[in-house]
């Protein structure tokens, strides 16, 4: 409770949680709030922002405005789901070789070190490029979580060893818990505020990743989301013949939800770490 | 004799473990765009086969199979057949011995694009171009964003105000939408850089000063483009590092003896650069992935256009050659970074005569 008050009195996670509640409430409440058509045209191509069409049209006519509340559906969903897979995975993998050691905790420690420095969008290329068809959004979200868990896991296990070696894990060990009951009752708890600032940077991670590969042509076939969008603003010539609302509202809100995310994590850091609180 | 050079044998092992991460990557790169169906032939089939009948165009695939590697080939090069008359398929197995042969003769296969030029050729022209842009904005951003970010924790006060917030929303900004915003602005609408390409469409590459002028002024947007984020990203790092360092003991006691206020701020930087040294290794490849789809915006004649054109075209050998080159520029880079780390951390020197 204490600490909630303390994160409310903090100016800048105020800002990050409403910048990010703003956009959430954007993409969720959007369809229903507005009337909301990626389907049908409105227009010509490239059409100026009008009172028919708020943010213009896309080179095929279609409404610019419909298209970005499903983009920004799509980015979240995305960003959500490879979040969690990545948290969730790394968590484990790190509590687990954190906490027991031994030969499989060195066996995932060195496959984690491998994954950590092959580029994590070079495989994404590569795997991608191969699924020709069946690329759907919940796909690539799938795969960007089994593509970056690898630096939740390094950051994980790290804290989980340093937690390992406090007296209370001690005396739970010699008050005759088991692994399960450790880990759940003496070790998770001390790490939920490090685990969700982890899903944070994970899931900005994941809609980052996936605006970059959808940039590269290699975007979901079955939806549209902001990465689509500006990949096709920037196959469609929308940079040189100057229709700017094809491609910077997109690129605002994918900054937006980013920094928002960003923001919310440092002030979170402020908070749990007592020590950068000055 | 090992035990005495623990800098030679800190090298010794990291060279080992960068040789087997290589040896994993290589084998990721050729297994992982074999998972789906399509094969480069079937690809070139549907182009070239049109209007041709059956046999020719059998004959046709053949060829092309023998070409790629498909199909097992005797000692005097002629393609080995089953009883039916077909040619034998080579297994996965077999690809993968010949192709790791081929990749360490740096051959990286036919593209199939642009039949029947080599990959290695279509690297050798993209190379320098992304090594040009993403080098110097590396090095120089890691550099300059570590200085800026050390003097924000230091001084905070008003250049901390103003820098923190804007070293923020440039780190938060991904390279690709910097990238288009400056394309919009200076290009577009003010005209003042060139929007596409990386140098004048009239002159062809070559070593003269028209050449080297025109590929400066269209370096400029791309070069800012990350360099500017890369700076934001490593000032946050080195800001909460170096605060960090300033609450602990031996800043304290310097104060308080008196020190020079530049030379707890030097010892501060030394040690607070360790991490961020490791920590770069970690985010190398990040960022060169960034730096790639940034060359997408700015059609930049690099690696990252030639991935976008394979992936366009279906361009497989394209697509897997630029990956592993990739890959392996990151991991020399990595490499790198962890000699530097032996030769900076008084830890590993320390260890002399194998006491710990």
């Amino acid at each position: 409770m204490k600490l909630f008050k303390n994160l409310l009195k903090q100016p800048s996670f105020l800002f990050g949680a409403s910048l990010f509640l703003l956009t959430l409430l954007l993409a969720l409440l959007g369809p229903l709030v507005f009337h909301i058509d990626t389907k049908t045209r409105v227009g010509l191509a490239y059409m100026e922002p009008s009172a028919k069409a708020w943010l213009g049209t896309d080179h095929l006519g279609l409404d610019m405005f419909s298209l970005l509340i499903q983009g920004l559906r799509s980015s979240l969903y995305v960003g959500f789901v490879a979040g969690t897979i990545a948290t969730v995975v790394g968590t484990a993998v790190g509590v687990y070789g954190g906490y027991k050691g031994g030969l499989i905790d060195d066996l995932l420690t060195v496959a984690t070190n491998l994954f950590l420095v092959i580029p994590s969008l070079i495989v994404l290329i590569l795997i991608s490029s191969s699924l020709e068809e069946g690329r759907s959004l919940t796909l690539i979200a799938l795969l960007i979580g089994a593509t970056t868990w690898t630096w939740s896991a390094r950051a994980v296990r790290a804290q989980a060893s340093s937690i390992r070696a406090r007296d209370h894990v001690a005396l739970a060990r010699i008050n005759g818990y088991g692994t399960a009951g450790i880990v759940a009752l003496h070790i998770l708890p001390y790490l939920l505020s490090y685990i969700f600032m982890v899903f944070i940077i994970q899931t900005a991670t994941g809609i980052l990743t996936e605006a970059s590969i959808s940039l590269l042509g290699l975007g979901p076939y079955d939806s549209i989301s902001l990465g689509k969008i500006l990949n096709e603003a920037k196959t469609n010539e929308a940079l040189t013949d100057g229709a700017w609302w094809a491609f910077l509202p997109a690129m605002v809100l994918i900054t937006v939800v980013v920094l928002a995310l960003y923001v919310l994590n440092t002030s979170l850091e402020g908070v749990f770490n007592p020590r950068l609180r000055k | 004799m090992l035990k005495n050079h623990p800098v030679l044998k800190h090298i010794l092992g990291r060279a080992a473990w960068y040789l087997v991460t290589f040896l994993v990557a290589v084998t990721i790169n050729f297994f992982l765009p074999r998972l789906g169906k399509a094969n480069p032939v079937d690809t070139i089939m549907a182009k070239v086969s049109a209007g041709l009948d059956t046999k020719s165009a059998n004959a046709v695939e053949e060829q092309y199979l023998k070409e790629f590697g498909l199909v097992q080939v005797d000692a005097q090069g002629k393609v080995v057949r089953g009883k039916s008359g077909k040619a034998l398929k080579t297994s996965l197995g077999s690809q993968f011995v010949n192709y790791l042969g081929m990749s360490l003769r740096g051959d990286l296969g036919g593209s199939i694009l642009q039949h029947p030029k080599r990959v290695s050729e279509i690297i050798k022209t993209a190379i320098p171009w992304t090594l040009a842009l993403q080098l110097p904005t590396i090095v120089f951003g890691w550099l300059i964003g570590n200085v800026l970010g050390a003097l924000a924790a230091y001084k905070r006060g008003i250049f901390d105000k103003l820098f923190y917030p804007g070293a923020l929303l440039m780190s938060a900004i991904p390279a690709f939408c910097f990238g288009i915003l400056l394309v919009y602005w200076f290009a577009i609408k003010r005209e003042w850089f060139p929007a596409v390409g990386g140098y004048d469409e009239g002159l062809t590459p070559a070593l003269n000063a028209a050449f080297l002028s025109s590929a400066a002024y269209y370096y400029v947007l791309p070069f800012l483009s990350v360099f500017l984020l890369v700076v934001g990203g490593q000032a946050i790092g080195m800001r909460s590092m170096c605060i960090y360092e300033l609450g602990t003991d031996y800043v304290k006691y310097a104060k308080l003896l008196g020190v020079k206020e530049n030379k707890i701020l030097y010892y501060m930087f030394r040690n607070a650069m360790l991490p961020q040294l490791t920590g770069l290794a970690v985010s190398l490849g990040t960022m060169v992935g960034g730096a790639l789809i940034a060359e997408i915006v700015f059609s930049y004649p690099g690696l990252g256009m030639a991935i976008l054109t394979a992936i366009q075209s279906n361009d497989y050998p394209v697509i897997t050659g630029c990956c592993l080159l990739v890959t392996t520029t990151v991991l020399i880079a990595n490499f790198t970074a962890d000699l530097l780390i032996g030769l900076f951390d008084p830890r590993i020197r320390a260890v002399q005569g194998g006491k710990p």
